[in-house]
Formats: C-alpha cells, structure tokens, sequence
C-alpha cells in the first residue's frame, strides 16, 4: 500500500514556493530519509504530509485521503514532529500530555509511561514545558506522539538538540515503530544523523526531489 | 472548492469524509486497507457531545495557563481599575455627572480590557505553535475558536464584577435593575469576547498586531458599547428608556460574532 503520493506537488508559504513540483510515493512500512540543505523543502514536506500545508497545485493523498479536501481526517492519523514542539509553555510536561490525550482521545493512563519511554523523570513532569530544555521540550514531543502510536510517523530532524543517551532513546522509538509496521518518514541536513537503518533516502534541493536512493 | 479550503462541516470531532474521486484514490493507493475503509457514521448527538467536551477542554486549557501567569488578577484588574478611577478624575467631582457618564465608562473599560484578554489568549497559541498540538489532535477549529472565545468571556466577566463594583463605589451608581444589568453584562461580554478572539486570531501573523487588533476591534465592537451602555443606562436609572430592547442589538451581535469565529477560525489557523 502507498501511504503518501504526491504528484505535482506545489506549496507556496508566504510569498515563495516551497516545495516546487515534488514526486513521491512512499510504501507502507517504509523508513525514509529525507536530507537536503537548509531550506530545500524538507519541514515544508513533512508539514503537508500532515495536513498543515495547503496545496497550491498537484495532487497528494496521504494515509489514502486526498489532502486537497481531507486535512483534517489526516492530521488525526498521524504523529509530527515539527522543529516547534507544540507545547504550551505554561502548562507542566504533564498537564500538556494530558491536554494532548484528552483532545486526540488517547488513554491519558498511558502518558506516565509515554513520558517514561522517553527518559522523561517524574520530577520533570512537574516542570512548565516553557522552562524545559529545547532537548526536553522534543522528548516531550516524542511521547504524544508515541502516546497516539500513529500509522505514519513524520519526524523533523528527530535528534536536534538530543544528547548522546537522548538519541539513543530516539533511535530506539523509531526503530520500534518501524517494526511495529508504522511508516517513518524523517528529515536530516546531516546524512549521517539518520540514527537507524532506513530503507531510502530522498535528498530535496530547492523544494523537488533530486535524488531517491535505496 | 478551493484547493486550500477545509472542509469541516461543523465542530466537533473531525471525521474524515469519503473521497471525492474514490476511484483515483484507490487506484493511486493500491489495494484497500482496514485504514482504507469508509468511517461508521457518526450521529449528531454524538458529534455535538464532542463538540462541547472539546470546548470545555481548550476553555480549562486556556484558564489554567491564565490562573497561572495571574495576569487577571494581577495586572487587568488593576488596569481596569485605574482606567475607572482616571476617567472620574478627568470627570471631575460632579457626583450626577460621574453617575451619567458610568455605563459609557464601564462598557469602554471593558472594551480595553478585552484587546489585552484577546491577545494574551492568542499569543499563548502562538508561542512554539503550540495551536498545532489541538490541530493535530483532530479538535474541529471551530471548538478551538468557542473554547478560546469562552475562556476569555469568563475572565472578562471576573473583571466586570470587579468594575462593578468599581463603577457603585466610585461614580455613585445605584442598579435598579439587576436582571437587566445581568442580561446585557453577560450577552454584551459573549460579543466581545468572541469578536476579540476573532480579530486576534487574524491579526497573529501581523508583525504590528498590539496596535492593529485595537484599530479593528474598536469600531467592530461599536454596537456592543452603544446598546450595552444603553441597556446599563437604564439598569442603572440614568435614563428612561426600555432597557431590554437594546438586548436585541447585543444578541444579534453575539450570535453573528460567535458564528464568525466558528466558521472563519479553521482558515485562520491555516499555516500558508
């Protein structure tokens, strides 16, 4: 099965366009790595892939919806993690977990241990996400998305501002995901940085596909 | 419709809709998954029941963050306060003057205070596009908009008490009707809150939104000052005039703003 295909694919944000014709299908169960320099494209197409970028022109269906009239329905199939963590810095590690769980319909009983997986220590679910560290804030990003255990992962350069053991427990979740058959789409400027085998790698230059290799 | 348009029919859990061209779909997609298969219809009642949890859940959310950072208490009551205690000063000691002149104070008070409610409640969405988290978790923009909408309706209603208070103790008012100072304070303050929320909701990707948002919400919320100091006018016994009527004008206010904010909030938190 395809869970994404783009044909065509033009996102304009701002003024200037994105992603400038993007080609691209990605098979269920697939681990992809998308690489390319600053600005080619990458976040942009891992937001579409989201449902958070409207199409300006072509044709994508991600998860089988068509997101030219389906975002919504996507944006509630898949886990993104963006280069922002969505996190309210006024409410605790905790309390933002919670806000996450109660609104996707998750069980919230699961997030302690979400926020274990993660490396998350009870003494820091008590901390207002705000006065975390930028390493912190993307561990707690990683458990909401855990927590949902979606069929498409959408990760955004995964291990910025991870230590040495914080990368690990990421490799760790990934590869986990992989092997429970999501599918993991993830972005990297550093071809090194990919953390775990992946089954492609597609490198964006200037928002299109110049190279997709196994 | 438009390529960039969603097409949520209404708030509440989002359900994803059956594809416009099925057939393109399924042969660009391949065989047919358990993931593929058309949703279970959902009943109204249901959605609405959702709705409403999802509405309740961004209200807490935002009250909570506002609890926290005390800024209510500690910074918009005192402003309110001192914005009273400045226009009876630039009033003067005439106590029948100061009377007269309450409601219009009040209602411009509370109109003040509703561009620094609005914008706060947006900039915490704002920060670390913390918005994405309720996008993501499939809550329907709408309920976002009516949840952000109610929370800032309750601070601001925590406020107009204070004011009230304020406005008896300060200008010499005497209410001699509750009912009706209720009626207007709560349905002129959904309006505000509302139309501020809205407002600031589109202007959050403007570079000069502090001063933009007062610009637009100033004459937006010209009916809302009008009929609520009218209806305080007469709940206070400053003037003659029936009172309730001027209810109609707030409520049509209201109703179109809340449905404003309910259809137009989605778009607006579109990332382009």
């Amino acid at each position: 099965m395809t869970v994404i295909r783009l044909r065509g694919v033009v996102v304009v944000l701002g003024r200037y366009p994105a992603l400038a014709g993007v080609d691209l299908d990605v098979e269920a169960r697939q681990t992809v790595l998308l690489q390319g320099p600053n600005g080619a494209g990458k976040s942009t197409l891992l937001g579409l892939c989201a449902g958070l970028h409207p199409l300006r022109a072509g044709t994508a269906a991600v998860l089988g919806c068509d997101l030219a009239a389906e975002r919504p329905a996507v944006r509630g199939r898949v886990g993104l993690l963006g280069h922002d963590t969505a996190l309210y810095d006024d409410l605790t590690v905790a309390e933002n977990l919670e806000l996450w769980a109660r609104a996707a319909r998750l069980p919230v009983a699961e997030a302690p241990e979400a926020l274990n997986r993660l490396g998350l220590s009870a003494r820091l679910r008590s901390v207002p996400a705000g006065r975390l560290s930028a390493g912190q804030r993307r561990r707690t990003a990683l458990a909401a998305i855990a927590l949902r255990r979606p069929e498409l992962w959408l990760l955004d350069e995964p291990h910025a501002g991870l230590d040495r053991s914080a990368r690990r427990i990421v490799d760790e979740l990934i590869a986990e995901a992989a092997a429970s058959g999501a599918t993991v789409v993830l972005s990297s400027h550093d071809p090194d940085s990919a953390g775990g085998p992946v089954d492609r790698t597609v490198t964006l230059t200037g928002g299109t596909v110049t190279a997709d290799a196994a | 419709m438009p390529p960039d348009s969603d097409t949520d029919s209404g708030p509440g859990r989002v359900t994803p809709a059956p594809p416009p061209d099925p057939a393109r779909i399924a042969a660009d997609a391949g065989p047919p998954s358990a993931t593929d298969l058309p949703p279970a219809p959902v009943s109204v009642r249901r959605r609405a029941l959702e709705a409403w949890r999802d509405i309740a859940l961004v209200a807490g959310k935002d009250l909570r963050v506002e609890w926290r950072s005390r800024a209510t208490l500690g910074q918009i009551v005192p402003f309110a306060g001192l914005v009273l205690i400045l226009f009876g000063f630039a009033l003067g000691a005439d106590r029948p003057a100061l009377r007269q002149a309450a409601p219009g104070v009040f209602w411009l008070t509370a109109l003040f205070v509703t561009v620094v409610a609005a914008q706060r409640s947006t900039a915490a969405e704002s920060a670390d596009s913390a918005r994405r988290m309720l996008l993501l978790a499939g809550v329907h923009p709408g309920a976002v908009f009516a949840g952000k909408a109610a929370a800032v309706a309750v601070q601001l209603l925590a406020v107009e008490l204070a004011m009230a208070a304020g406005v008896l103790v300060f200008y010499g008012a005497r209410v001699e009707s509750l009912p009706l100072m209720a009626a207007a304070g709560l349905i002129a303050t959904v309006g505000l809150a509302a139309a501020g929320s809205l407002l600031a909701a589109l202007v959050a990707g403007v570079r000069a939104r502090e001063t933009v948002l007062p610009v637009l919400l100033m004459p937006v919320a010209a009916p809302v000052l009008i009929g609520a100091a009218q209806a305080f006018d007469a709940a206070l016994g400053s003037a003659a005039a029936d009172g309730w009527r001027w209810l109609v004008l707030l409520a049509v206010f209201s109703v179109v703003n809340v449905m404003l904010g309910v259809g137009a909030y989605g778009p607006l938190a579109e990332e382009v």
